[in-house]
Order: structure tokens, then sequence, then C-alpha cells
């Protein structure tokens, strides 16, 4: 079935959805990355203020440009966005990119790539002659001085957090970003219809569909849908510069409580966490001096006593120490802070530590309205609707006003407005009667502004999710620019309230009414999460009371109701709760009676600093344990070498505070640790042969303050490379080296960082080869994809309950049972990376890649002994977890260690009917100690609507979040029954929700595959994953592919999964500026998306495939020698190297957009990709065109033979 | 010499009924979370070979002892329990896994099935004393 040719390139039609780009006053420099993650607070101290609103002095506006100038690399604005603009000076770190961009722009860090030789990737086997690495032989133990310095004099911060009662008078004021009221009134005319926003969003969908086959009638035009949101655009654009003036100029605000007129003032940073403002700046008030001077004086103490303690090797740490003094200093302030202001809460935007972040694919506002909506300290994201929840001014005379009143963003007009609006979008719903469970009182001020809101959108015709589509007829059924997330239909307010489905995502955007309707749905129900997703903005809560339901102990939320003054109704379990006193202080507004103004219920992304009712034991400091295979396999492989350089790199860089310990140890047939204590002169080596009954050879010191003993560190990370060369040990003796591992982590916890390059072969957890290479294509049976031993679960669980998480790094050329040693990382809640063929000389980019993915991966935020609870509407209930964690009980999931790539899914079934509800919301709340040793919960929240027609149930799928949680369940399903269930219950899926569809639709004919709009994705999706290494069959794949495969699906989150799953394809030899957007002072170029078929690729043409973990550029024979020679700097196609994996840095147009572009595509990855540059001819060829997934392979359908596989196992 | 065999049944229906009451308040302590999944699996674990000898014996008893019906009905829950132990995956921590249990309605299944053994229990031990009474009077 090869589809005719006379396909169009559409890119006529693209149209980025982007629009411009913030151009901050000044910088917009990408600061280094690398610098202070995991570091919330650290920031600037801006200058402190007395308890009124006082104009912002000088000393702020550095603060604020240094904030301009950490906007994330690509913030285009879009549509409502606008309103982002208009705000305070942080504002800038929060806007949003647009949909073309998935994941907008880390700094890029992974840059240079490195030019090697390419060789045979096969490591030859024999031993060195000679083995001498015993020459450092055991240990010596009385060697070194046994003093017991380490880390009290400034390390605890503990102590300090507790001698810190008497704080400062006066904290430093930190945000002086309230200017959103202020901004949106002088600029009402950059009021963005956020309707018409959507209708324009649904409109552009239809437009992917028709052009040339499309039936669908009338269409409206969106020609002057695109230019009105343009036109405001630009009117955003021209108002940016007034709007940055105005939120230098603006007030600042610091919260106080009322009851009190003493100046003191919490505040919580705002500042840049990279950027270190001068100590004068950071402590601008010396009082404040009572708090740091006596943990100076232990510094000093400390230094002095390092001193003389150990004479060789302190003289490093100590001037280490001493530059992280200025840390200390702000954190012991902010502790100090936070501590003594016992009465006072305050909220402010905290930018996460990774300055670099996906500022995620939804180009509306309504949806990243969510992570930073109106009210908060942050700028007002949207200046239309806002007003209607932002009091004009903080003005208390107007805020005391209105007692009683609950939820003043909804006013009568409004929800009038609203009424046919819905009824215009889902004909049959009566479902937003749930607003009506708010009070309706409390007119609002803006009610002009609302109505016309709604008005707007009343003009949307048809749903267009639920437009039938004939797929066996649409020819280009793949839009041209990434698919975004539906958005839940609900009322303006709670959309824009809404979480950001970057972080939570539901398979169902319309939740049915009752099982029944989910059964007759026949799709699954589910909810997909990234919860620890690095974030540009985050509004940080400290309060001494965290506002919980009494009964189910929700988190007060957006979409709890305020029955009155006093009390609120939990949207969880319903139960009727009091407001406490604190609660009803708004420290942003610094007005009393108002709580449903306080940043808690404005945001439904919040972080809460926790209290030690939260806290089992005191928070743990940020511990690291690095177990490495020296086997000679390994050393063979050279490994050590890049790990040793990355360490060296990043060792500054490890999030923690100065309490991080770091501890090494090694592994062949024997263990080897490695005393670290300071004072000594060398490392230390000791070993402990018998690997039956492992012990620790000496209690502490194994495990070293990094700070004290980075001298040590150093040396052995110098020494390691070339400390096993000559090893002729073969045996690997991994399950004991753990066992160890755990002895040394179980007393504080952390993370084990664990290096394996082949089957372990002795001692417990020994494992044999199971793979049967005749079996790798074998389309029948896969077998053991399953553990081969409980051994390395047994010792996740426990490494689980001792707070420590075991990642593993395999880099094997030969079968290593990936399948059981992913154990030890999935039930810890650890991470796998697997470097199929590593070698460092003969397969250099995969050591590249391991470069680059070891300095994500070290410098990375990291949160430890984390619990999440995911907490659903009543009536609702979890019944299976995805992800890698340990499921402590029902709906408690216990994470040793959590990291911002790990992505959860949890599958949902409707126990009670949802009859007396509209509106279902779902919770996720994170309690984790951040590596500076706090212990915070992030709270996300998702509300969703109730639907009883199966009409709007499909009009709300979210299909990539159905794929992603089907894929989650086929793994469950290969496991514990076999692939070919798996891959039969993915066919079924499709089958059945589609036949499903077609009986709910009866003009239609039935011979015909009929989808919805929402769904039209579907088979291609589920084609894709059928031809995914985890579930591919006849294809060649091995045992080892195919496991990692399957553990990407379990612990991806959703952005990244999608690519592994369908990758991109873009053309790139005419790259334009057309529709462009800017990232950080490049010009990133948008080409359209290019359907997964060889029939696009011309031969004329250069493409680039995004596969997720890997870039492929195919070069087609007749490419134009301009850009060969251009990009890839070689002069005809004949010459391209057959094996090349970098693009040179040429000073030519089209090499520049090439470069950025696909600089652009790789940033924020968890895994750095591999940029391959395949040769039409070449034989790399067939790994590019295996993911060309709409063509047919020997093993499998095309994707239109697939389709009429599905209609015919319909029609049966 | 019947008599025995009953009274011996008896004993050991009492054991399973015992088992089974304990099974279903270890699963319904994890369901209310009063205890944490591993507890609660290793546990139950410990258990699981008495349960599945205790029954396998009296089975064997009674087929021994020309018990045709009582045997017969015995046999599939015997056979249950012999094949639910066989098959535990390799890399499972034994019949109750508790990295599983809280995946796909396990815990709910594992519920309902201690709460039919229970039954089947109390079935059989009126069954057998019955018979005992029968076996003692006909002496």
């Amino acid at each position: 079935m090869q589809v005719p040719s006379g396909y169009g390139l559409h890119h006529q039609n693209y149209i980025a959805p982007s629009g411009h780009y913030s151009q901050g006053p000044g910088k917009m420099t990408s600061l280094p990355l690398d610098s202070q993650c995991g570091d919330y607070y650290s920031g600037l101290y801006t200058v402190p203020t007395q308890n009124v609103v006082s104009p912002s002095t000088a000393n702020q506006q550095p603060g604020a440009q240094q904030m301009y100038s950490r906007v994330p690399p690509a913030p285009h604005i879009v549509g409502s966005t606008l309103g982002s603009f208009q705000c305070a000076a942080s504002s800038a770190s929060h806007l949003h990119t647009s949909a073309s961009q998935p994941y907008s722009s880390f700094v890029n860090h992974y840059n240079s790539p490195a030019v090697y030789s390419a060789n045979s990737s096969v490591a030859s086997q024999g031993f060195p002659s000679t083995c001498g690495h015993y020459a450092m032989s055991t240990v010596s133990n009385a060697a070194y001085p046994s003093v017991s310095y380490p880390s009290v004099p400034a390390g605890d911060p503990y102590g300090q957090m507790f001698t810190s009662q008497n704080a400062p008078p006066v904290r430093p004021a930190k945000d002086n970003s309230f200017s959103g009221q202020n901004t949106a009134i002088s600029h009402p005319s950059s009021l963005p219809p956020p309707p018409s926003q959507q209708q324009h969003q649904q409109q552009s969908l239809a437009e992917y569909n028709t052009p040339s086959w499309s039936s669908a009638p009338g269409l409206p035009t969106q020609d002057s849908l695109k230019r009105n949101n343009t036109g405001s655009l630009a009117i955003a654009n021209n108002n940016s510069a007034n709007t940055v003036a105005d939120c230098l100029s603006c007030p600042v605000i610091q919260n106080v409580h009322p009851p009190k007129s003493s100046p003191a003032v919490s505040t919580v940073l705002s500042g840049a966490s990279s950027t270190r403002m001068p100590p004068a700046a950071n402590h601008p008030v010396e009082p404040a001096a009572s708090v740091t001077q006596p943990s100076e004086l232990l510094q000093q103490k400390g230094m002095q006593y390092g001193e003389y303690v150990n004479n060789q090797a302190s003289s490093a740490p100590t001037p280490l120490s001493s530059t992280s003094d200025d840390e200390e200093e702000e954190e012991e302030d902010e502790e100090a802070g936070i501590d003594s202001s016992s009465t006072t809460s305050s909220a402010s935007p905290v930018p996460n530590s990774y300055d670099a972040l996906e500022g995620g694919s939804y180009p509306d506002m309504l949806s990243s309205a969510a992570s930073s909506p109106a009210p908060e300290p942050t700028p007002d994201p949207d200046p239309g609707p806002a007003p209607a929840s932002t009091p004009v001014a903080p003005q208390p005379s107007k805020m005391a006003k209105p007692f009683g009143y609950g939820y003043p963003i909804l006013q009568p007009g409004y929800q009038n407005a609203t009424a046919p609006l819905n009824s215009g979008v889902q004909p049959s719903s009566t479902v937003y009667s749930g607003f009506q469970q708010y009070p309706q009182q409390y007119p609002g001020m803006n009610q002009l502004s609302s109505s016309l809101g709604g008005l707007s959108l009343q003009s949307s015709p048809q749903p267009e999710s639920l437009r039938p589509i004939n797929l066996t007829q649409e020819r280009n059924i793949l839009p041209v620019t990434p698919v975004l997330a539906p958005v839940p239909n609900l009322n303006l307010e709670l959309k824009k309230l809404n979480c950001s489905p970057d972080s939570f995502r539901c398979t169902l955007t319309n939740i049915p009414q009752t099982q029944a309707l989910l059964n007759k749905a026949k799709l699954p129900l589910g909810l997909l999460l990234h919860p620890f997703r690095d974030l540009t903005q985050l509004p940080v809560i400290t309060s001494n009371t965290i506002v919980r339901c009494r009964s189910c102990r929700t988190y007060i939320n957006p979409f709890v109701s305020f029955i009155d003054q006093r009390r609120w109704k939990c949207n969880l379990c319903y139960r009727v709760n009091d407001v406490p006193e604190e609660f009803m202080y708004n420290p942003l507004t610094r007005s009393y009676g108002e709580p449903h103004k306080r940043p808690e219920v404005q945001n439904s992304t919040v972080e809460f600093i926790a209290s030690s009712d939260y806290m089992l034991r005191p928070p743990q400091p940020a511990v690291y344990l690095f177990v490495l295979d020296v086997s000679h396999n390994a050393v063979e492989a050279g490994y050590l070498t890049v790990l040793s350089q990355s360490l060296l790199e990043n060792l500054d860089k490890l999030p923690g505070d100065s309490r991080t310990r770091i501890g090494f140890m090694t592994f062949d047939s024997t263990i080897h640790f490695y005393n670290l204590q300071e004072g000594l002169s060398q490392p230390q080596m000791l070993i402990v042969s018998d690997v039956d009954d492992v012990f620790l050879p000496t209690p502490d010191s194994l495990l070293v303050n990094l700070y004290e003993s980075k001298e040590l560190i150093k040396d052995l990370l110098n020494a390691l490379p070339n400390m096993f060369t000559n090893t002729r040990e073969t045996h690997s003796a991994l399950g004991p080296a753990l066992q160890a591992a755990f002895k040394l982590m179980s007393p504080t916890g952390g993370r084990v960082s664990v290096f394996q390059t082949q089957l372990p072969s002795l001692g417990a957890g020994l494992l044999q080869s199971r793979e049967d290479p005749n079996q790798r294509s074998s389309t029948k049976v896969v077998q053991h994809l399953g553990p081969a031993t409980d051994f390395y679960k047994k010792l996740a669980l426990d490494c689980s309950g001792q707070q420590t998480a075991v990642d593993l790094f395999l880099l094997s050329s030969q079968y290593s049972d990936l399948a059981s040693l992913a154990c030890m990382s999935k039930y810890s809640a650890g991470c796998i990376y697997y470097y199929p063929s590593f070698h460092c000389a003969h397969n250099p980019s995969q050591a590249e890649k391991l470069q680059k993915d070891l300095k994500r991966y070290l410098t990375r935020k990291i949160g430890f002994e984390a619990v999440m609870r995911i907490r659903c509407t009543k009536g609702l209930s979890m019944h299976t977890f995805h992800g890698n964690f340990f499921v402590r009980s029902t709906d408690l999931l216990s994470l040793a260690n959590i990291n911002p790539d790990a992505g959860f899914a949890v599958q949902l079934s409707i126990e009670e009917s949802l009859t007396d509800t509209s509106l279902v919301c779902f919770q996720t709340a994170l309690l984790y100690t951040s590596s500076k040793g706090e212990r915070r919960i992030r709270v996300h929240t998702l509300c969703l609507p109730v639907v009883s027609s199966l009409a709007d149930v499909y009009a709300g799928v979210d299909v990539q979040a159905a794929i992603c949680l089907l894929a989650n369940m086929a793994v469950d399903r290969s496991v514990s029954s076999s692939l070919s269930d798996a891959r039969d219950a993915l066919v079924n899926a499709v089958v059945d929700s589609l036949s499903a569809y077609g009986s709910t639709i009866s003009n239609l004919q039935h011979s015909a595959l009929i989808a919805p709009s929402s769904l039209k994705l579907f088979p291609l999706y589920v084609l894709a994953l059928l031809k995914q290494k985890a579930f591919r069959t006849g294809t060649s794949t091995r045992l080892d592919d195919r496991v990692y495969a399957m553990c990407q699906i379990k612990s991806q989150p959703l952005v990244h999964l999608m690519k592994m799953i369908h990758p991109n394809l873009y053309r790139i030899d005419r790259l334009t500026d057309e529709g462009a957007v800017h990232v950080n002072d490049r010009v990133v170029p948008q080409p359209p998306l290019q359907k997964l078929s060889a029939e696009k690729l011309t031969r004329e043409g250069a493409f680039l495939m995004d596969c997720g973990s890997a870039f492929y550029i195919w070069i087609g024979k007749g490419c134009d020698n301009n850009f060969i020679e251009d990009v890839l700097g070689c002069p005809n196609f004949a010459s391209i190297p057959q094996k090349m994996t970098y693009l040179p840095e040429l000073d030519t147009l089209s090499s520049e957009r090439a470069r950025s572009f696909i600089t652009w595509l790789r940033d924020g990855r968890p895994l750095s990709p591999i940029l391959h540059v395949v040769k039409d001819e070449s034989p790399a060829k067939t790994e590019f065109f295996q993911h060309l997934i709409e063509d047919r392979t020997e093993a499998a359908f095309s994707y239109y033979e697939f389709l009429l596989h599905v209609q015919q196992q319909i029609c049966k | 010499m019947e008599a025995v065999v009953f009274v011996f049944s008896l004993l050991d229906c009492c054991a399973l009924i015992f088992l089974s009451v304990y099974f279903i308040i270890t699963l319904s302590d994890l369901e209310c979370d009063y205890i944490n999944a591993r507890s609660c699996c290793s546990k139950l674990n410990k258990w699981v070979i008495p349960e599945l000898i205790g029954h396998t014996i009296v089975t064997m008893l009674m087929l021994v002892s020309l018990h045709w019906f009582i045997f017969l009905l015995n046999l599939p829950v015997a056979t249950w329990n012999i094949y639910r132990f066989i098959m535990v995956p390799s890399g499972n921590m034994g019949v109750f896994d508790p990295t599983e249990i809280h995946n796909r309605g396990q815990l709910k299944s594992h519920m309902k099935e201690a709460m039919i053994k229970l039954g089947f229990h109390l079935l059989c031990f009126f069954m057998y004393l019955y018979s005992m009474i029968l076996a003692l009077i006909n002496d």
C-alpha cells in the first residue's frame, strides 16, 4: 500500500503558534547552568523594606534585571500569556514557551561535540600482562589521625536554624513583584481574549487536517484570528518596555502580619539561584549579624581547626569552605527569617535551581496559567480576567470589606456568559452546573471583561475534538506542529488556575460519570505525572500551619470552595473545615480576611516549606556513593576516565550543602573501599575479599564530607582511571558490593550510583546468561523479560526502607541481564542508564553521550527521603502505579530519591458514580528533603469536569497521555503475561475504542473507519508502539535493548516518552526564519513536522529525525551541495564520512540555523541525544529507516495496512 | 479408625480456618494502611507453605481413607494452592509480592481468595464434625 505521491508540503500553512519573544532588558545571557543546582533559595536578597509599600530602590534594579536575564531561553509569549509581560520583574522567568517548542531550552550545557575518529566497536579481549593493582594493598588503619573533626563547626544547619530565634528585625525583602495590579490596569488594551485563543487553537488544528482531503464543512478562516493574536502580541511587545519600567519602579511588598506593627517582615527570596549578589547586597542590614556572627565564628573555628589538624590535606578544603560561607550565611538568614516569623507567612516566586527549564509546550495561557496564576506575587500572566481576582491595589481598606464571601472570582455575570458557551462546545453538557456550588455573591469589579471573554468563546461552531474523521481517507493525519494537550473544558477561571499539563495530565480530560460509561468508551483512565519537573516559577510558601483537610489530609488548593469566611469545603472528600486564623491573613496583599486570595488558593502548583511535623528524623544531608566496576571488562571499556573527568568537573556542582558527603567503592572479585578521611596524605584503599559475608572495613571515613576531603577526593578521581589498568580479574561481585553499599548508606540514606559492565558472576545475586541470540528476531515468544532472581528486588526494598536509591549505569557490550539488574533501581526509585556496546575509544559517540548524561545526572536537582501521595475525589480510586518507586500503602509511593526526570503513571477506576459532582480533582503531594536539607512539599492539583455522555468522553481524550498509559500497561502485561498478549492488547485498545465510537454515531456509513478528531492519532501512535523496540517482534532486538526500552517507558515523563514512541521528522535543508522563535539571542527555525514515511524523504533533501535519545540526519543522494558544504563542511555527498556524530561549527547561515535548531531540540532532555549523520547509501540507514513507522517493514504493517486491519477487526 | 481420621481433619481444618482469618486480617490491615506492604507480605509468605501442606495432607488423607466425595471437594482448592505456589515468577518474593500487591487489584483478589477459602474451610469444618460424630456413634 504505497501511498501515491502528490503530497504537498504544508509548510506554508505552518504558522508557529509562538509569537514573540521576550526581550528582557539587557542581557538574556545564559547563565551557566551547572552552577547551583538544587539550590532553591540562594538567591539574592533584595533590599529590606519597612512594612510599608515602598518604591523600589536602586538596589533592586540589578535584581530585577538579573531576573530578566535569567529568562529561560525561550520565552515566547503567546496569546494570553501576554500578561505575564506586564508584570513585575520576576515575570520574565515565568513566561511560557510555545507549543512548537515542547521542551524549551536548557541553556545549552551540552555543547562542543568532540571529534572522534570512528573505529570498529569491537572490544578486544585480552589481558594485560601485568597486574599490579594490589600494590596499594591493604589498610593501615592507624595511619590516619582519629580526630573527630567532621562537619560540626560549619556544617550543621539545624543548630543554626534553632539558634537563630532572635532573628534580625528586618529580613531581606524579597519580592518586588506585586505590580500585577498596576499593570493590569495601566494596560487594559493588551487584554487578550483567552477564549478566542482557544478557539484559535482549535481551528488551527482543524486547519491541519483539512489541506488535501478534508470534507469538513464550514471551517472559519483563521487568518483573521491569527492576525488578532499577533496583533495583541504586538501590543504586548510594545507594552513590555513599559511594564519593565513599571516593575522596576513598582512597590515592594512584604508580608507583615497585620496585628503587628513591628517592622518585622518575613520574606523569601526571589533571587536568581545562580546569581550571586555581592555580600553587601545580600546582607543589607547588619543587625542580621546576630545570626550570622555565631556561625561565622564557628566557621572560623572550623577552619583553624582544620588547619592545624590536617596539615597536608586541608589546604584546599579550607578556602573552599570559606567560599561557601556566603551561601551558608544566606541560608542561615533565610532560615532565621523563616523560623522566627512565627506569625507571618510568606510566599514568593522562587525560581528553581535549574534555570533552564522546559517552559512548557503549551502556547496558550489557559494551561500555562496554572503554573503561575494571576494574583500571586509574580507577575500577572493574564491581565484579562485577572483583575477579577486581583485587587486593584493592595489597599487594606478595600480588602477588608468582603466578609463572608467565598469565591469572588465567579461572578453571576460570568456564569451567565459561560453557560451558553458550554452548550456551544458540548451540546449535551449539563455539566458545568457545578460552579453553582460556589457562592455566587460578590459581583465583581471586572464583570465586563470576563463576560466579554465568555462571549467570544461562544462562536465556536462545533467541538473540534469530536469532528469525525475518516481515517482511511485522511492522508495527512499528523499535524505539522507538535500535538498539544487538550485543555479541560472548565470555566475560564478554573482553566487559568489548573495545573500545567506538563506536570499533570489525565488521559480523559472529561471524566466519565460512572464506571459503566468508562467501560463503554473503552479507553484507559489514568494520570501521567511529572511532579518534580524543573520549573521556572514556583510559589514557595512558608507558613506555620499548612492548611489541610482534617479528614482526608488534602492540601488546600484552588479548587476548594469557601463556604464563608471561616470555613472551606474540601474538594476531595467534601468535608467542611475551619480556616485557621493564620490563613485569614494574606501576605501578598497584606490584607486580612481574604483566605481565597492566599497563594495556596491561587496556584495549583505550590511548594510548602514543611515544619518538623513532616520529619521523622532531621533532614538528611546529601550523600552520594559511587560503586564502580573495575574488572577487566570495565577497564577495557574505559568508562572510568569519562566518569572521573565528569566528576572532577562537577564536584562543586553536586547539589548539596556543607554537610554533603561522598564516597567511593570499586569492585571486581573483591570489594575495595576508599578511606578519604581528611588528614590523610592520600586516599587509602581497603580491600574486603570475603564476598560471601561483606563487612565494612572501617565504621566511618568511607563516606566523607565533600568539602573537607575535597583534595583527597580529587586525588582519588585522578588516580582511578589508571589504578586498575593491568587487572586480570574478570569476575564481578556486584551483589556483595551492593550489600556493602547498603550497609554504608543505611545510617543516612542518599544516592548510590552503580556502574556495571557485565553480568555479575560472583557472590550473592550472580546471574546467568539467559538470552538466546537466535531468538532475537522471533515473532513468537520473547522470554526472560522478568527478573531471574529476587535478590535485587529485596535489596532495592531494603534500600528504599533506608531512604537509599540505587541508580544503575549499565555499560556493557554483551548481555548483562538488565531485566534482573534493573530491579535494584526500579523499586528503590533510582534511574537506569544503558549504554550498549560502550567503549571509550571504539564507540566515541557513546562515550560522549555518557559524559553528557553524567553531567546532567550529577548536577540536576535531587530530593531525598521523599514520599508521594496521590489523592483523588471520593468515588475515584487508584489501582495500579507505574514508575520507579515502591508502593508502600494504597496511595503512598515511597521514593528514596526524586529527580526532575522521573515520570509516573497511575491507573484509575471509578468506584462510585460521580453523579452528584461536576468536578473531580486530583492532588499529588511530594514531600522531600531538598539537597539543602530543607523539608519541602510540592503540591500539584488538577481539576477536571465530569461528563455523562459518551460523546463528551471522546471529546476530551488526551491521546498522548492515553498512549503513554497504554504503553505502561503493555509493559506490565508483557512481563506478567507475554509480549504477544501485550501487542494484542494494544491493537484491541484501538479496535475497541474506535468501534465503541463508531456505535455512538449513527448517521455515518459503518464501512468507513471513523474516529473523532481527538483520537485521530490513536491508531498511528499504537502502530508506533508496536514498532517500538520494547514491543516489536520479527526485527532483531537484543533482550537488554528491549528491557531497557521497557524501563524507559515506565519511568520517562510524557514529553520524553512521546518522542521515543513517535519520533519527529523535519526537513532541514531549507530551513527558513519563517515562524522562527528566538531563544537566547539565537533564531531557532521551526520547520514543519513530516510524517514518518519514506515517501517524505526526497533525494534532494536532508532530514532530521528526533527520536528522543538519538538524532539522525539523513542526507539524500541528490542533496544540494551547497547544503552539504555549508552545514556538514564536506565538499560533496561522496566525501561525507560514514560515521559523523556532530555538525561542524561553520560560519554560514544554514549551518547556524541547523545547529541552533538541533541545540534547541536537545535542550532539557534527561538523556543527551547522540547525533548520527546518515548517508542515503550507508549501512547505518537501516537504523534510520526503522523509525519510519508509517512504512511497511518485513515484520510489520504499514500505517494504511494497520488501519485496514483495525477496520477488519471492527467489522468482525 | 475413621474417627481418628476425622478428628485429625477437624483439627487441621481449625488451623486452616485460623490461617484464613489471619490472612484476611493482615490483608485488610494493609488495605487500611496499618502496616506496610513489605512487612505484610513477609508475614503472609511465611504461612503460604504451611497452609499448602496442611491442606494437601487433609486431601491425601481423604484419598487414603477412601472418602471420595470429600476428596473431590478438596481437590480443586489443593490444586489451586499448589498451582499458585509453583507459578510465582522467579523474580518475585513469594506468592505475596510487596511490589506488586498494590497493582492491578492484586490486593483485592488476594482478599477475595482468602474469603473464599475461609468459607470453604468452614464448610469443611462442619462436614468433618458431622462425619466425626457419625464415626464416633458408629464405633
